[in-house]
């Protein structure tokens, strides 16, 4: 790809900065005619770890799945390292673009979802190999040691050969994490990645996510772990009501929120 | 009652070489018909499924004709209709020492279009039953929709398509029979040919409901042996991988994948 935030036309949002990995401006979304998105604007750097917090339907999941263009957006832009994703600009219109731009868009942002979402008739190894050969051309025996070697860092390389049916949510969620990794992403989307799990196995699910920021990955994440929040986020971003209400470092936002929103919000679940 | 016990074993246990090579066509268009049928169900199933509306609604009418007249009608239709209107005649095609008679080759081309409508329904049925998360996480990774069809999605329909295609060929070996009206003969003609020259109708008949029942009833066996390597869901031993490619073989996977 080509140099960092290039492409973004100056008359949005002004001059980017050339480690600027997600630039959201003034995303709308609509379900029909219900507006779950009202505007929301996020940027996110090379390295950041942004977490997003806000009770259910505050439309938080429906960004992050705009960010690979899951869903659709009626207005705003979307830039992911300075390529507008999903859309292309005409004449100042939005215009969907063509399935294969936006396939070849996707490769970059690695996405882990609530329900796992593994592939259910392809073993863990499996799933892992399956778009790095597929999608990316890699040769099997290269994919499949690349494969190994996530599976070993989600801690899992007895797994190999096993079905998802057979591993626990937290053991799918980690290999869920270790496909998406496989394809190299410059960017991984959590959306409520451990709010489907059992009590006793969101901890292994966070110790990979936190390796992995550590790593230097650059992370969206949609959780309800203020524990996680507070120790890896470097920014919380609270949303409410399809708009960003307040965001800033964990201390700020958790010690001394100035939102009577996010008052709320916190004090119902700290 | 008279039924003459020598002939009906005579038939039933020594057929003559026609009535063997009847047996044999009603295998071979069977078998051909699911295969052609199912293949291009598939593609009637996609386009149905397609955003383009003129393509979903030219599949729709495609199958609400195809099930809304009876197949009897579609046969004469195709070989006798089409010709007598001076639209396309089915001629005999030469394959070496293979001669393919153009009769057979309609009773051919109706019976699987006949198929295809009734394959797209089911296929459509087993594309929808796949989870809508199987086809996200591989949109996330950068699938195209070819692709996520023919790696993710369709290996999991074949899990829910699998029992109703079964029956759909119990049905397909019974049907063949109906291409008798155009002079292909298959099982049920070469009954009537032996049937005018000795009378023996309820014998022949006899005979050849069993000939049906046997064929049916061995299908029924290897049905049951498919289907219980499918029936547990998400099972090493249900999703063996490859087993689906080699249960269709080249009639379903082979035909996406030229396309995609």
């Amino acid at each position: 790809m080509s140099a960092p935030s290039a492409n973004i036309p100056a008359s949005i949002g002004g001059v980017p900065a050339p480690d600027e990995v997600v630039r959201a401006v003034e995303v709308h979304k609509f379900f029909g005619k219900l507006e779950v998105l009202k505007g929301v604007s996020l940027t996110v750097r090379r390295g950041e770890v942004v977490v997003i917090i806000g009770p259910s339907g505050s439309g938080k999941t429906t960004f992050v799945r705009c960010l690979n263009h899951l869903e659709k957006i009626e207005s705003g832009r979307i830039f992911v390292n300075g390529h507008l994703i999903g859309y292309r600009e005409r004449g100042g219109r939005l215009v969907e673009d063509r399935e294969r731009n936006i396939a070849r868009q996707r490769r970059e942002i690695g996405m882990v979802f609530q329900r796992f979402n593994l592939f259910h008739h392809k073993t863990a190894l499996g799933n892992i190999v399956e778009a790095p050969i597929h999608v990316l051309g890699v040769p099997e025996r290269e994919a499949v040691a690349i494969g190994r070697d996530l599976l070993a860092r989600v801690g899992l390389s007895d797994k190999a050969d096993v079905y998802p049916a057979q591993l626990s949510g937290g053991q799918q969620q980690r290999v869920a994490i270790a496909r998406a990794l496989a394809m190299k992403p410059s960017l991984m989307l959590f959306d409520e990645p451990t709010s489907a799990l059992d009590p006793e196995m969101i901890g292994e699910v966070l110790e990979v996510m936190q390796e992995l920021a550590h790593a230097g990955m650059t992370m969206i994440v949609v959780s309800h772990e203020m524990g996680f929040a507070r120790e890896v986020a470097d920014r919380v971003v609270m949303m409410d009501d399809g708009k960003i209400v307040e965001e800033g470092t964990p201390d700020q936002l958790f010690q001394r929120p100035t939102h009577k929103r996010t008052q709320a919000f916190l004090s119902k679940i700290l | 009652m008279s039924f003459d016990w020598p002939f009906f074993w005579h038939y039933l246990l020594r057929p003559s070489a026609a009535y063997l090579n009847g047996l044999m066509l009603t295998l071979v268009l069977s078998v051909a018909a699911q295969a052609l049928g199912t293949s291009l169900g598939l593609f009637a199933a996609l386009g149905r499924m397609s955003r383009m509306a003129p393509l979903q609604y030219t599949i729709r009418g495609y199958i609400w004709i195809m099930r809304g007249t009876p197949l009897l009608v579609q046969i004469v239709f195709i070989y006798t209709g089409l010709a007598a209107g001076g639209i396309f005649r089915f001629e005999d095609i030469s394959l070496g020492i293979l001669t393919i008679p153009g009769n057979v080759q309609a009773g051919l081309v109706a019976l699987s279009l006949n198929e295809a409508a009734y394959m797209a329904e089911i296929i459509r049925a087993g594309i929808t039953s796949v989870d809508s998360g199987q086809t996200e996480a591989a949109k996330s990774l950068g699938m195209t929709y070819g692709l996520l069809m023919r790696r993710i999605v369709l290996p999991q329909a074949a899990r829910f398509v699998i029992p109703p295609l079964g029956n759909e060929f119990n049905a397909m070996l019974k049907n063949t029979t109906l291409v008798s009206v155009i002079g292909v003969p298959e099982l049920l003609l070469t009954t009537e040919t032996l049937t005018s020259a000795t009378f023996r109708v309820f014998e022949l008949y006899s005979v050849v409901a069993l000939y049906y029942l046997t064929l049916t009833t061995v299908w029924g066996i290897i049905q049951n042996r498919i289907e219980s390597r499918f029936s547990e869901p998400a099972t090493p031993a249900a999703v063996t991988p490859g087993f689906g490619e080699r249960f269709f073989g080249s009639a379903i996977f082979s035909a996406v994948r030229k396309k995609a």
